[in-house]
């Protein structure tokens, strides 16, 4: 840890303009499910599985690539206490996508739950239960399995075209065009031009170009993947699931097993975090698989080195990004061109690829020409998924890598170049027309953009001075600023909807039922917080109950920034709504029309005000004491946002550099966000600074490594850094007044945004500290030091 | 094989095989709150008490904790509410995995650190890991429940 001693401005400790406008909004009210969790009590899925349940536990590839000839379970099946082994042969020929998405997914249906091939290290190959896990592991060692071993893909530069075909066998297809060609092991393709690339860059005095490579990077939420599975009462199975999205995960279940969806419910109790990496299907399957096979009920915590081999992780990319400016750096084309490596299936293939576009380059919305391109290509490595930032933070790093060559070649502040050039408030892109997420997009103009307060706050806390960005504190030892700007989004336009559900309750106090999915970010006190504004009582009043799809009303799920925006607005319509029921239930009581029924503080009076009743008296009315007026007053409201407002964040940071070794430390970062109004700001704040310091282990520390066989190397936690506490210096987040018109009081999102800059504002401040364009991510101190060498001896 | 564990002051028989982790047979013996996340030693969810000092308990021998006393988060409970009243205060809870754990740790250092300052309190808790907050908001709000305990 490097102690940061130059002067910093106090931090913003004025209250936000929002705090002062709500009741409960905008306030910092802890989060519903904490202490209970602090204690321990039972609330996770394996918390909760029943004991009588079977072990589940799963074969796995040890190669590569193979195709499986024979498996032998009868040893496995010998062993007192084993229940059954199933095989690719227990599961019906449907391909399928684990990917929790839209309904058509944008994602290739080029999975089967088990199948005839496996295509990565740890790829399933038979499912095994038994009495207890001892049992179920020895049982697993005991399944005799037959491969065919094939010569894999493992290097995405070279899958291409490669003579060896990934997937080649017949019935996988897609959904709807996605550039979808599996014989040259393409999962999927895009490209898009807006005016004339080429012709503006040929014309442009000033051009540079970059090519970034990101590396793939794993979740790491403290939960592995977890889930148990029974037959209920009715004869229906439920799922009891560490997911992020309920209705895709059962949807995408009856859709792998030929089962009418009301035979199912999935159900997610609390969950040990996701990132994007419960937004799939990964152990839901096989502990169905068990359950339905022998009528018990199945349990399966992935070991951490199953989440690591054989879960998912971030989408791998190159990304090659040409600009063209005028002398005084007015941009006049950006070319972004990449290619993405989707593993071995391709989950997410096509959106991560074009949000490395769509969220990336309506930021500089001034130059007249854009282009975007490439392709997602297979491999043989564990596939790729959904991962907070999912391919907005791939493509920033190339993009913001760009601009600070360019600025470089002007010897301008690149903080200035960026102002010239970036989105305002009251201004659009071309960009969000044409670039959805898998289809077109949705014009949209931006009505809340504070990037130009979050750069002036940003350099004031980091003391930022263009022409002293580096500077020798001891030999050898170079602290350096850099800086990067991005942006996110809030839901997906017109695809994700969320709904609420609101009911009355005897006491006064309202249930708040939503699918949306608290993955540990505080969504079920958020939604509570909004519920409580608009009706106007307090916390307490504001039971949640939340994703569980026999009890809750329908929600896409927790990804893509959506749930504050999405969801939230869902909530709102829905107080909304059940407050102009309860005081319309209520003038029909008093005899007067609902416009003269005045409710505040609990209460509702007439305007003259000759008759009062309060909230709690009337939840005793309308259940039990007004006869044949007597009902459940209850509201569903659901919402889907036409738009998709950005957050924004201006990130500032110092870093050590030692020469002598190569090693990089973060002395100090500063991020100042633009998240709308946060409904929660303790809550919007850690979304930033957690997603702060994954981005950081991105740059500095994290790499998923593979031996010249395509085994996983870092499939430990020892073996795989995240960065501990005693890793980075400091970290300051603030967040700047705000307000999105189109959201819930003001709100737009915090889930994704936080991530996104550390990567590049690294990468500029170590070309600000050597002269050197670091382009192989992470940064260890052996790169570092090579590209020292290398620079020395050139 | 038998043994006789001593958890959160109550006398537990519970049968293991010989090579099985401390965390498997508590959490198989209805202790909850100690979470199974890494399985190497690395990510501190796992962490208990034995004998007053924080071990690891997935790399820990259950029949090395024969006779000893073993204290979880539920042991200390009205301890670790108070410490939840600061850790909920900063928002810095979030998905909870790595809190018993967590705050276990922190309650050991109190008891074990007079004065820590930052440096000393990220140190001893370096082990217990969080992906989730970025660590400064669980930073603060040490800071904050400390400053209380002394006033007292």
């Amino acid at each position: 840890m490097r102690n940061d001693h130059s002067p910093t401005p106090p931090s913003a400790d004025t209250a936000l303009e929002a705090t002062g406008k709500f009741n409960v909004v905008a306030h910092d009210v802890p989060k519903v499910d904490g202490e209970g969790l602090v204690l321990g009590r039972p609330a996770y899925a394996d918390d909760l599985a029943p004991s009588n349940a079977l072990y589940v536990k799963l074969v796995r590839s040890p190669h590569a690539f193979a195709r499986i000839l024979s498996i032998d379970p009868v040893k496995a099946l010998a062993l007192p206490g084993v229940a059954c082994v199933l095989t690719w042969k227990d599961c019906p020929r449907i391909p399928i996508t684990r990917a929790g998405q839209g309904n058509p997914e944008p994602s290739p249906h080029d999975r089967f739950i088990l199948d005839e091939y496996v295509r990565y290290v740890g790829d399933e190959v038979a499912v095994v239960a038994a009495e207890s896990e001892a049992i179920a592991e020895k049982a697993a060692a005991l399944v005799k399995v037959e491969y065919q071993v094939l010569k894999p893909v493992l290097d995405f530069e070279e899958a291409l075209d490669n003579p060896v075909v990934i997937h080649p066998e017949p019935g996988i297809h897609e959904m709807f065009p996605i550039g979808f060609e599996p014989a040259r092991n393409i999962a999927a393709a895009y490209r898009m031009e807006i005016g004339d690339v080429e012709k503006e860059l040929a014309a442009s005095p000033v051009r540079v170009e970059t090519t970034i490579h990101t590396q793939a990077q794993q979740h790491v939420a403290l939960e592995p993947h977890t889930a148990f599975s029974y037959i209920d009462l009715h004869g229906r199975l439920v799922i009891v699931t560490s997911t992020q999205n309920p209705w895709h995960t059962r949807r995408l279940l009856g859709l792998a097993f030929q089962m009418p969806l009301h035979r199912i419910r999935i159900v997610k109790p609390r969950i040990g975090g996701g990132f994007g990496g419960k937004q799939h299907i990964h152990v839901e399957p096989y502990v169905a698989m068990v359950t339905m096979k022998t009528g018990r009920p199945a349990r399966l915590a992935l070991t951490r080195r199953e989440v690591f081999e054989a879960t998912f992780t971030r989408h791998e990319m190159r990304v090659t990004v040409r600009l063209g400016a005028n002398p005084d750096g007015m941009l006049r084309a950006i070319d972004m061109q990449v290619l993405s490596n989707t593993g071995a299936y391709g989950e997410h293939a096509l959106t991560t690829f074009m949000v490395a576009g769509s969220k990336t380059l309506p930021l500089y919305n001034k130059a007249v020409a854009v282009r975007f391109g490439g392709h997602v290509v297979y491999t043989n490595k564990v596939s790729a998924g959904a991962f907070r930032g999912y391919g907005a933070i791939q493509g920033l790093t190339g993009l913001e890598a760009a601009m600070d060559e360019l600025a470089h070649r002007l010897g301008v502040d690149p903080v200035e170049l960026r102002r010239k050039n970036m989105l305002h408030e009251g201004e659009t892109s071309e960009v969000f027309r044409i670039m959805g997420e898998g289809t077109e997009g949705i014009a949209m103009n931006i009505e809340s953009c504070k990037l130009e307060e979050c750069i002036a706050r940003g350099k004031e806390l980091i003391g930022w001075d263009p022409g002293h960005l580096v500077r020798e504190v001891a030999p050898g030892k170079l602290r350096a600023k850099g800086m990067a700007i991005a942006m996110q989004g809030s839901g997906i336009p017109l695809i994700d909807m969320g709904s609420a559900r609101i009911e009355f309750q005897d006491g006064g106090f309202f249930k708040l039922h939503v699918g949306a999915t608290d993955l540990g970010t505080g969504s079920d006190t958020i939604l509570a917080q909004i519920a409580a504004e608009e009706l106007g009582v307090d916390m307490e009043d504001i039971v949640v109950h939340s994703s569980d799809t026999d009890h809750t009303p329908f929600d896409v799920g927790a990804y893509a920034s959506s749930t504050t925006y999405v969801s939230g607005s869902a909530v709102l319509k829905a107080a909304r709504s059940l407050k102009a029921k309860l005081i319309g239930a209520v003038a029909d009581k008093f005899g007067v029309a609902p416009g003269d029924v005045i409710y505040k503080d609990k209460t509702f009076r007439t305007a003259d005000g000759t008759q009062s009743l309060s909230l709690d008296d009337f939840s005793y009315d309308t259940l039990y004491h007004d006869g044949a007026k007597m009902k459940t007053i209850e509201v569903t409201e659901s919402f889907t946002g036409d738009k998709s407002p950005p957050p924004y964040l201006a990130a500032f940071v110092e870093i050590e550099l030692d020469v002598e070794t190569g090693k990089v430390d973060v002395v100090h970062y500063v991020a100042v966000a633009d998240v709308g109004t946060p409904i929660n700001p303790n809550l919007a704040k850690i979304q930033i600074e957690g997603g702060l310091l994954q981005g950081i282990g991105l740059a500095l520390y994290e790499d998923v490594r593979y031996s010249d066989t395509g085994h996983m190397l870092s499939h430990t936690m020892m073996t795989y850094p995240i960065p501990s506490r005693e890793d980075v210096g400091r970290i300051t987040v603030e967040l700047v007044d705000s307000y999105e018109p189109s959201g819930p009081f003001g709100a737009k999102s915090a889930g994704e945004i936080g991530i996104d800059t550390p990567p590049s504002a690294i990468a500029n401040a170590i070309r600000n500290a050597v002269g050197i364009r670091l382009t192989e991510y992470p940064f260890t101190p052996e790169r570092v030091l090579a590209a020292l060498k290398a620079a020395k001896a050139q | 094989m038998n043994i006789t564990l001593h958890i959160n002051g109550k006398e537990q028989p519970v049968e293991c095989r010989a090579g099985e982790m401390l965390t498997d047979v508590l959490r198989r013996s209805g202790y909850a709150e100690v979470k199974r996340g890494c399985d190497t030693g690395n990510c501190g969810a796992c962490t208990v008490l034995v004998d007053g000092a924080p071990v690891l308990s997935c790399s820990y021998l259950a029949v090395r904790a024969d006779g000893r006393e073993i204290t979880t988060i539920q042991g200390l409970a009205e301890e670790a509410k108070k410490f939840a009243e600061f850790l909920t205060a900063e928002g810095a809870d979030q998905c909870g995995f790595c809190a018993p754990g967590f705050a276990l740790t922190v309650l050991s250092m109190k008891e074990e650190l007079s004065d820590p300052d930052e440096a000393e309190i990220r140190h001893y808790l370096a082990g217990n890991l969080c992906r989730c907050s970025g660590y400064e908001g669980q930073i603060r709000a040490i800071k904050k429940y400390l400053e209380a305990k002394h006033a007292q």
